[in-house]
């Protein structure tokens, strides 16, 4: 496909690159030709997904993460996701706030997301950027999580190595223990480690750590950093140990493994947000009918109808 | 899925009061707009770039240090040597009603009072993507 503005995009032309990745936000027609053309130049970058709760300091931590990218010649693009309202379905993303001292670097492509209504913080939209940003030759990829907290675990099956963020005085070690989040980590990080509660969360995190062999990924054991996002210390060694955690999935051929498992999880979504647009249409369609049934004690038979309506429109 | 209207909010300058401009974004979140808040203290480059990454339909500026005549000729300048011709640009703060025909000379879209109702900006925002953008908007 030749196209004048992927053309534009490729050749490093920010606005481009911009509407580019719109249409395939969107998933148009012209974005998923975009996406195809991009998704044959990509697999080369290092996806880094930055998870935790709300206010753990994620964007702050991303800031640090760019500048220490950037210094060191690489071009990063970062996706940001905040939540959609349920209400009104807009979103107020404010994670841009804490990287403006950054907003001028060359080599560092932000793009704020908002969630649209999908759970587990991860939406197909993010991964078919990352896909894209991947393609358009940005080496370092960061995605920020909505910081959703204990179910926000998607992130694991689309990027190269997750971060986990995590704060003094959210809570002793058995909230620790729980399924979840503390269960995805590649590296977790112990930001505002200046606080005085942060060697007690730090003790938490290790006693999981260590009694959690039979969660390793990959017989990777996880690490634990104490950061200070703010402060800038702490950095350097993360930036390392991201480093190592990728060579250490090169070495064993999981580095391909994981671009294979992001685009698989890509259009499985792909393919349910098409379902999920019919499922609607149909159940807008049918909505007298639908009550009309389920009164009258049909609702076996209503749920055989609208699925050969779902499929019929497929 | 259909097209959300994407507005990137900023603080233009060096006056350091983003309660007003909060209050927009939020509004317009709740009139089921993207909005990408970029805080305090931006320069024109600043928010051209960030609209640009972000592909914003609009931005809004709010200004309460009394410099609207000096900053918003560089904002417009700096958006059409980016290409943004097709970018909306709204304006929100104490301005002399006198100065509105002159900013709006310049290249301003839209601007705001103390007093305006936040639902009589929604719909000036919402309309001015859809000019601009033909963004299709509802009602």
């Amino acid at each position: 496909m030749k196209d004048e503005l992927l053309n534009r995009a490729l050749n490093g032309d920010e606005l481009a690159i911009s509407k580019v990745l719109t249409n395939i936000e969107y998933a148009t027609e012209k974005g998923l030709n975009y996406l195809s053309e991009l998704a044959k130049l990509s697999g080369k970058a290092h996806t880094v997904g930055i998870t935790g709760i709300p206010g753990a300091g994620k964007s702050t931590l991303i800031s640090s993460l760019i500048e220490s990218y950037t210094a060191s010649g690489h071009r990063v693009g970062v996706i940001m996701i905040d939540p959609s309202s349920p209400i009104s379905m807009g979103s107020f993303m404010g994670n841009r706030i804490r990287m403006q001292d950054k907003s001028l670097l060359k080599n560092v492509f932000i793009r704020s997301i908002a969630s649209r209504g999908h759970l587990g913080g991860f939406s197909s939209e993010a991964i078919m950027l990352t896909e894209a940003l991947d393609g358009l030759g940005y080496d370092r990829i960061i995605v920020e999580t909505v910081g959703a907290g204990q179910t926000d675990t998607d992130v694991m099956s689309v990027t190269h190595s997750v971060v986990v963020l995590v704060i003094p005085g959210t809570g002793d070690e058995i909230q620790a223990l729980k399924a979840g989040i503390m269960e995805i980590g590649d590296i977790y990080t112990i930001n505002k480690a200046d606080k005085p509660e942060a060697d007690a969360v730090y003790d938490a995190v290790k006693f999981v750590i260590d009694s959690g062999e039979m969660l390793f990924r990959d017989e990777w054991k996880p690490r634990i950093l104490k950061v200070s996002a703010l402060k800038k210390t702490g950095i350097n060694e993360l930036v390392n140990t991201l480093e190592e955690h990728a060579e250490f999935l090169r070495q064993r051929g999981l580095f391909d493994q994981r671009v294979k498992n992001r685009r698989t999880k890509m259009v499985e979504l792909l393919l349910r947000r098409r379902l999920y647009d019919v499922t609607s249409k149909v159940i807008e369609n049918n909505s007298e009918t639908i009550n009309e049934l389920v009164k009258e004690g049909y609702i076996n038979e209503l749920l055989t109808k609208l699925y050969h309506e779902v499929k019929e429109k497929l | 899925m259909e097209k959300r209207i994407k507005v990137v909010v900023a603080k233009l300058g060096l006056d350091g009061h983003d309660r007003g401009a909060k209050v927009i974004a939020r509004a317009l979140k709740d009139a089921g707009m993207e909005v990408v808040y970029t805080g305090l203290r931006q320069t024109p480059e600043q928010i051209v770039r960030t609209a640009i990454q972000e592909d914003a339909d609009v931005i809004g500026i709010s200004i309460l240090s009394g410099a609207h005549l000096e900053l918003m000729p560089k904002i417009v300048e700096a958006m059409r040597r980016a290409g943004l011709d097709d970018v909306g640009l709204v304006l929100g703060g104490v301005i002399p009603p006198e100065d509105i025909p002159k900013l709006k000379a310049m290249g301003v879209d839209e601007v705001f009072l103390p007093g305006t109702s936040l639902k009589e900006i929604a719909q000036k925002v919402s309309k001015l993507a859809s000019t601009k953008r033909g963004i299709k908007v509802e009602g």
